[in-house]
């Protein structure tokens, strides 16, 4: 049976699934709940100073987007750190800790963008026995308008900065949240990288406005006529996820980088694309605050049922295994001819393939007798738009075409060798392939 | 002391108020805004899509549904209305099994179609519910238009000439209009006085004036109506009934299926309607069912359908025949009524079961007989009280196009119109275009 058990930055957990620094770790209640549903870490929501802690809206903290059936694809929140005192928190994370020796338990912080104040609090976070900590640079409302989180991590000087303090004054690992609140994921990256980050943990949610009241043209969620940009996460942000950390994991600078993936992580099989993506440990919140804990359940079974029928004993087995497959447009191969082919005995004559390729594309289905849909070879550029919006799974599919073949479309013979645009005719900075 | 349903003879309150109440309630409850967003979204918006070419009236289905799940069920109503004005009870009796929902790729896909009748329903009662009209006229053409039978036919007919400016007036020989939907159908399909709420909501267009107890033939004459009126349309529906032709069809107790579902649809205290202990109910239609199916709702003891021949014969859907079965309705076919048998009242009918050889169904010779207190005759209607000048083919007035008779200014549609399938649906289709036709002939 495949083995669960993670060690990231030497911090060990039962399983990769840890819950993100969110509202579902803000106090032992929860923490204590999510462990006994058989979580394998979390990462406490964010602490900031000492002091008075910072104040919440009143009214809605969240705005959400739907799917089909209420489903929720997309939840934008606008709740801040912890609104609860320093010392509150910390008492409750080493009673957490101490109950839960095998878990991993990770504190987030934002304080000011001050050495004085980093130093302050780092020893009295290790003093809870967490295992790491992780700096929340990427919350992108409210703290940020008062200098912290997104306000930092869109500044990768800031983020080396702080992140030098941290490993200064402080012992345990540090894994820095990034903001995807940014035109490149990689520059904070390469801050915190060069800061003598542990890992790096992404992303933090999105700036956004869910929807807008079309009645009293307040966005939301709205609180008494006004609403500001939240966070937005969930489902809806995987693929955004997904490439930032793919960015990362291939960069000549930070490969190797440990990262822990956060980001629309919902079912097993989202972990096992961030594990293949590289990412040592998962974190979860959205899943989480729309289904309860339970749905760990799912997750380790999943993943652990998926792992046997690869053949995956560990985690690291299959770790990463996706980077390598990641590369520039410039590097596709270019020979590679696709077309489409639609099953007939599973299409159920819908229609919407052609209606897509008619009116958006390419003009290269074709209705014949009988509303028997076909893809016309003479024009067919494979884009698979067709596939997509097929309601029918693997009813349309992209066949590739075998070298010595001659394809309709170009008239051209494919190759069997690859070739790229670098070395292309067409392309002005070419390198001649002689 | 009530009755119940093992009281002999045909007797009332065989079940009680409440009961009754239940059993005649809706069929097909109406969907909540949630139950609506979720099966609007198992729409795919297909191309040129199938459940249209599938509707007698052409409404664009996916387009009514994308307007219910954008949050907009008025306009989504605006679509059906105009292509079929009295889309909310289409909504509640197209055999949509047969129609729309079976051409419904999902249907195809998985066994299980969008539901475009209750989405449709949805649809039509949010906008009848807020009494918008979506209509207005144009201006007066100072022609004027009669209208004979206020049944689907003659109001969809009646709607579209109101529409365009002219006058119209339906002649209906029954005490209030609706035609089948008031006096047909099965009260769980209409409930609430639906029918009733639905003419009055399709005369606010205006332009419509209504005479009752008009009957053609009796106190109209076509020729009179075509002297007095720039057109004439006739959907006059089909009022006669066929004969059983078996010995003793005149006993006590032997009635025709649609009296007895009008009678049902207009009675105040359904306790007060008798109804038989042994019901057979003889014919293979949406009558038949319609008619069985009450009977049993009625708290009848045993109900039998009888039809002489197979279930794929039966022009009932098998949607219609599965509901009866379910509503402990019995269907015997293969079997033709030789003799309904009793002592003045009927009290058993007996039938001769049949064999179709293929040119022709013919009797075994093998009888037997159903204990029945009330059998109805559900053997199809005939056309009664046409004019000898108009042309008729298969017992129906003969058309072409959109409604023309072979008189110059009468047009026909529905059930007394030769071609298409005796459905509201099919009606309200033909009473458009044939409207659409006597504009274009009164203004061009």
């Amino acid at each position: 049976m495949a083995d669960l058990t993670t060690d990231f930055l030497g911090i060990k957990s039962p399983n990769p699934f840890w819950l993100a620094s969110a509202p579902p770790t803000d106090k032992e209640y929860n923490v204590r709940r999510a462990f006994e549903a058989g979580w394998g870490g979390v990462v406490w929501k964010t602490l900031g100073a000492e002091g008075p802690p910072v104040v919440n809206v009143n009214g809605p903290r969240y705005g959400a987007i739907y799917g089909a059936d209420r489903r929720l694809l997309g939840l934008n929140n606008i709740e801040l750190i912890t609104d609860r005192p320093l010392q509150t928190n910390l008492d409750e994370m080493t009673r957490i800790k101490k109950d839960f020796p095998d878990r991993a338990l990770i504190a987030s912080i934002m304080v000011p963008c001050e050495e004085g104040a980093w130093k302050e609090i780092l020893p009295r976070v290790e003093d809870t026995g967490a295992d790491g900590i992780e700096l929340n640079f990427g919350c992108p409302h409210g703290m940020s308008e008062r200098g912290m989180g997104a306000a930092v991590g869109q500044v990768p000087e800031y983020i080396q900065m702080v992140t030098e303090w941290c490993k200064q004054y402080g012992n345990l690992p540090v894994i820095v949240k990034l903001t995807p609140n940014i035109t490149d994921i990689r520059y904070p990256a390469r801050a915190a990288n060069a800061g003598g980050a542990d890992a790096v943990s992404l992303i933090n949610t999105i700036s956004s406005i869910t929807s807008v009241n079309l009645d009293n043209f307040s966005p939301e969620p709205s609180i008494d006529g006004k609403g500001s940009h939240g966070g937005y996460c969930g489902p809806a942000v995987k693929p955004i996820a997904l490439n930032m950390v793919a960015e990362i994991a291939r960069d000549a600078e930070t490969r190797g980088l440990p990262i822990s993936g956060i980001g629309g992580i919902s079912t097993w099989r989202d972990a096992a694309e961030y594990i293949a993506l590289g990412c040592g440990t998962v974190q979860v919140c959205t899943a989480a605050m729309t289904y309860g804990f339970k749905i760990v359940e799912e997750m380790c079974a999943g993943l652990e049922r998926w792992m046997d029928e690869q053949g995956h004993a560990t985690l690291a087995d299959f770790q990463g295994r996706a980077v390598p497959n990641v590369t520039d447009w410039q590097y596709l191969n270019l020979n590679y001819v696709a077309k489409a082919k639609i099953d007939q005995d599973a299409c159920i004559k819908c229609g919407r393939c052609y209606a897509a390729c008619e009116d958006t594309s390419h003009q290269a289905i074709a209705i014949n007798e009988g509303r028997v849909f076909e893809v016309i070879d003479e024009e067919c550029v494979a884009c698979n738009l067709c596939v997509d919006v097929c309601p029918v799974e693997d009813c349309i599919s992209m066949v590739p075409m075998k070298p010595g073949e001659v394809d309709p479309r170009t008239g051209k013979v494919v190759e069997d060798e690859y070739a790229n645009w670098t070395t292309h005719p067409n392309n002005p900075g070419a390198c001649a392939a002689e | 002391m009530a009755n119940s349903a093992f009281t002999p003879g045909i007797a009332p309150a065989r079940l009680s108020k409440a009961e009754l109440a239940e059993n005649f309630s809706d069929l097909h409850t109406a969907y909540a805004p949630h139950e609506a967003a979720v099966a609007a979204d198992r729409c795919y918006f297909c191309y040129d899509a199938p459940c249209i070419t599938a509707c007698p009236t052409d409404i664009d289905i996916p387009l009514f549904i994308r307007q219910i799940q954008t949050g907009q069920p008025e306009a989504a109503a605006k679509t059906i209305f105009d292509q079929n004005i009295l889309g909310g009870m289409c909504a509640r009796v197209c055999p949509t099994e047969t129609l729309c929902e079976e051409a419904c790729v999902r249907e195809a896909a998985e066994g299980k179609p969008v539901e475009i009748g209750r989405l449709q329903r949805f649809a039509t009662d949010t906008m009848i519910a807020t009494g918008e009209h979506p209509y207005s006229r144009a201006a007066p053409t100072g022609k004027k238009i009669a209208v004979v039978g206020a049944g689907p036919a003659g109001l969809a007919c009646a709607h579209r000439l109101a529409t365009y400016g002219h006058d119209v007036t339906i002649f209906d020989g029954r005490d209030k209009p609706g035609g089948l939907n008031e006096f047909g159908i099965a009260a769980y399909k209409a409930t609430d006085d639906f029918a009733a709420s639905e003419v009055d909501w399709l005369l606010k267009i205006g332009g419509i004036a209504i005479e009752t107890g008009q009957r053609l033939g009796t106190e109209l004459a076509l020729s009179k109506l075509c002297d007095d009126y720039d057109a004439v349309f006739l959907g006059i529906g089909l009022s006669g009934v066929n004969s059983l032709r078996a010995a003793g069809e005149e006993r006590d107790g032997v009635v025709d299926a649609v009296s007895f579902i009008a009678e049902l649809r207009q009675v105040e205290d359904l306790e007060g309607l008798p109804v038989g202990r042994n019901v057979v109910v003889i014919g293979g239609g949406m009558t038949a069912v319609d008619a069985a199916v009450q009977s049993k709702l009625l708290g009848a003891e045993t109900v039998t359908i009888a039809y002489r021949r197979g279930r794929d014969r039966m022009s009932a859907s098998r949607y219609e025949q599965d509901l009866a079965t379910s509503k402990g309705v019995r269907i015997l076919t293969h079997a033709q009524p030789v003799a309904v048998h009793g002592n003045g009242v009927a009290a058993a009918v007996e039938f001769e079961y049949t064999q179709d050889s293929g040119d022709g169904l013919s009797g075994t010779g093998e009888t037997f007989s159903l204990p029945a207190d009330q059998v109805f005759k559900a053997i199809g209607q005939t056309l009664d009280g046409v004019p000898e000048d108009l042309t008729l083919s298969s017992g129906k007035i003969s058309v072409t196009g959109p409604g023309r008779t072979s008189l110059r200014k009468v047009w026909a549609g529905g059930d007394c119109a030769v071609g298409g399938d005796d459905l509201t649906v099919t009606a309200v289709a033909e009473g458009r275009d044939a409207a659409e036709d006597i504009h274009t002939a009164l203004t061009s």
